[in-house]
């Protein structure tokens, strides 16, 4: 589309859809790394598969409204979605159940409300939560980190595993399989252990669990350097964060055997990936200053009573996704003062 | 009073003015009780059943009932249907009556029956009632139905399943079943199953329309341009 220069300001913008969108997916790229350093090829797979599948639904999608695909599928927001649930999803997880949670994230989620900007829930987390629910099974079926002495899974056996279901070991899923750090603590909790001694367990690091913890470390580089791009604001991340270090810390001040640490929760699971990559969303969040401290806040509070108290291990997805909810009425509070106006003016 | 149109009852009911499609009215029971064909089929005509004899007394009784009063009225006639067709179906489908649990006496508080009797069967005489309860009747049952049966196969893999509680032991071989390894997406089956399939149910049914309306376009294009008949005042 183009826009005629008709009067001042007659400086052409650097920003635009496609240049944050990339610098979005520039950022995720160390975490996408150290997926693949951990738990090897499949994430690549997947990766791919999600691409494909947002871009063809993209495709379909704008056909079918009679409209030119292109520039749609150019603005990459599409594409970052899939490689946030891409990240999202564990690494062998059958090909048709990452097609559909991509269908769903694009098709329904995005394009059904009126595609980009339009769409009141996060598109990435409502196709993740959508498959979290149907195939809780596969969803839950992590890899056991390499660091761990697992088995680092080739090219050849992510393929084979993912599109035909074989096993990457020889004497089965159980062979390569483990508990996520989250999934660990929640079990051996159930069972009356207390946090020191499982924390004696091998799969535990010094901050979260044993490869998790690297892993979350560079999606929070790529965070800074979003923030560093002017990318992201502060607010979100800040107080998602904030919040839920000090909800942890004040359970954890009280008992902390069976209390996890704060900075156990900030290294576990999807919280810095949720943080900088997918709270920050700009069409979902909310969009006023005071309204972002306050959704990011409840979003980490969310995180910490749905990890502790709820039915999943993780939480971010669920959180942000009831928060996208609440967000147009945050914004609605939190209207900021028009400079010159008096607050009385009309009677508020 | 002029001639009753029966043509247009019946194609409102099941078609233009769907309680379920259209007018949005009964979704309590269109979303909780869909997961599966026969669950949506039984109550579906349950729901009929309750239409039809409230459409039909209140008809029936139209003259002797006092505006003021109407809606009590009403609503203690269906209750007592529902009353009814609850113990009916508790003696002769027992097992549905269980599956269905609450959702069967909820038929009472349903908003298409209530809107039925105040809007059509209290101003029209009772063979004009008797067809607008059948036709808003069956078109929501044929709504259930079918979401029932795309939650049901998207969600389970299987059609028809259960059938021998409503039609007898002869049924049983009805059931239709995608196999043993095929994984259903259970959220087709959960309550934002419901919701989904609801609206894609409506999109179709505006596309259809769509479509309809083009066509019908392009056969007559004369009447596109004639002006717009002003309403009389009589």
């Amino acid at each position: 589309m183009e826009f005629p220069v008709a009067s001042s300001p007659h400086l052409s913008g650097q920003n635009n859809v496609q240049r944050v969108m990339a610098q979005v997916m520039l950022a995720l790229v160390p975490g996408i790394a150290a997926l693949w350093w951990y738990f090897g090829w499949g994430v690549i797979v997947n990766l791919g598969l999600t691409s494909l599948t947002a871009v063809v639904c993209e495709w379909l999608v704008m056909r079918l409204r009679g409209r030119d695909p292109r520039p749609v599928i150019t603005d990459l927001s599409g594409l970052l979605t899939a490689w946030l649930l891409a990240v999202a999803l564990p690494p062998l997880l059958p090909w048709w159940q990452t097609v559909i949670g991509t269908a769903f994230a694009i098709i329904i989620a995005k394009q059904l409300f009126g595609g980009l900007g339009y769409n009141p829930f996060n598109p990435a987390m409502a196709g993740y939560a959508l498959l979290l629910v149907s195939f809780p099974a596969d969803m839950t079926r992590w890899l056991e980190p390499s660091v761990l002495g697992g088995h680092a899974v080739s090219l050849n056996e992510a393929w084979q595993a993912i599109f035909s279901g074989i096993p990457p070991h020889p004497q089965g899923w159980d062979a390569v399989t483990g508990a996520t750090p989250l999934d660990h603590l929640r079990t051996e909790l159930s069972r009356d252990h207390m946090i020191s001694e499982i924390q004696r367990d091998p799969l535990w690091g010094n901050l979260g669990g044993k490869g998790w913890e690297w892993i979350s470390s560079w999606y929070l580089l790529g965070g800074l350097f979003l923030l560093w791009r002017g990318v992201i604001g502060w607010r979100i991340p800040v107080s998602m964060l904030g919040s839920l270090l000090a909800v942890a810390g004040i359970f954890w001040l009280i008992d902390p055997e069976i209390h996890p640490s704060p900075v156990f929760h900030l290294f576990s699971g999807a919280t810095l990936l949720g943080a900088f990559f997918i709270a920050t969303d700009p069409v979902t969040a909310s969009t006023t200053p005071r309204g972002q401290l306050i959704y990011g806040a409840l979003i980490g509070v969310l995180v910490y009573v749905i990890r502790t108290w709820g039915g999943y291990p993780d939480a971010v997805a669920f959180s942000v996704l009831l928060m996208n909810m609440a967000a147009p009425t945050i914004d609605h509070y939190t209207q900021p003062r028009v400079f010159g106006a008096r607050e009385d003016a009309d009677g508020r | 009073m002029t001639e009753v149109n029966y043509h247009r009852i019946t194609l409102d009911g099941l078609w233009h003015n769907n309680q379920a499609l259209v007018a949005l009215l009964g979704l309590c029971p269109l979303m909780a009780v869909t997961n599966s064909t026969i669950n949506g089929l039984t109550l579906g005509l349950a729901t009929t059943a309750v239409l039809l004899m409230s459409n039909l007394s209140v008809s029936t009784i139209r003259h002797w009932v006092r505006a003021e009063i109407r809606l009590p009225v009403f609503v203690l006639l269906i209750a007592s249907f529902v009353t009814a067709t609850e113990l009916v179906m508790n003696a002769w489908f027992h097992e549905l009556y269980k599956i269905l649990g609450i959702f069967v006496p909820l038929i009472v508080t349903n908003c298409t029956i209530i809107g039925r009797a105040e809007a059509f069967a209290s101003r029209n005489p009772v063979p004009a009632a008797v067809t607008d309860a059948l036709a808003m009747g069956l078109g929501f049952t044929a709504v259930l139905t079918l979401l029932g049966a795309l939650r049901e196969l998207i969600g389970q893999g299987t059609l028809l399943s259960g059938a021998h509680l409503l039609f007898g032991e002869a049924a049983r071989a009805w059931e239709f079943s995608a196999g043993n390894d095929f994984q259903g997406l259970l959220l087709a089956i959960l309550p934002p199953g419901a919701f989904i399939g609801l609206g894609l149910l409506i999109a179709l049914k505006n596309v259809i329309d769509k479509g309809l309306g083009a066509r019908a376009r392009k056969a007559e294009p004369s009447h596109c341009q004639t002006a717009p008949v002003v309403p009389s005042r009589s």
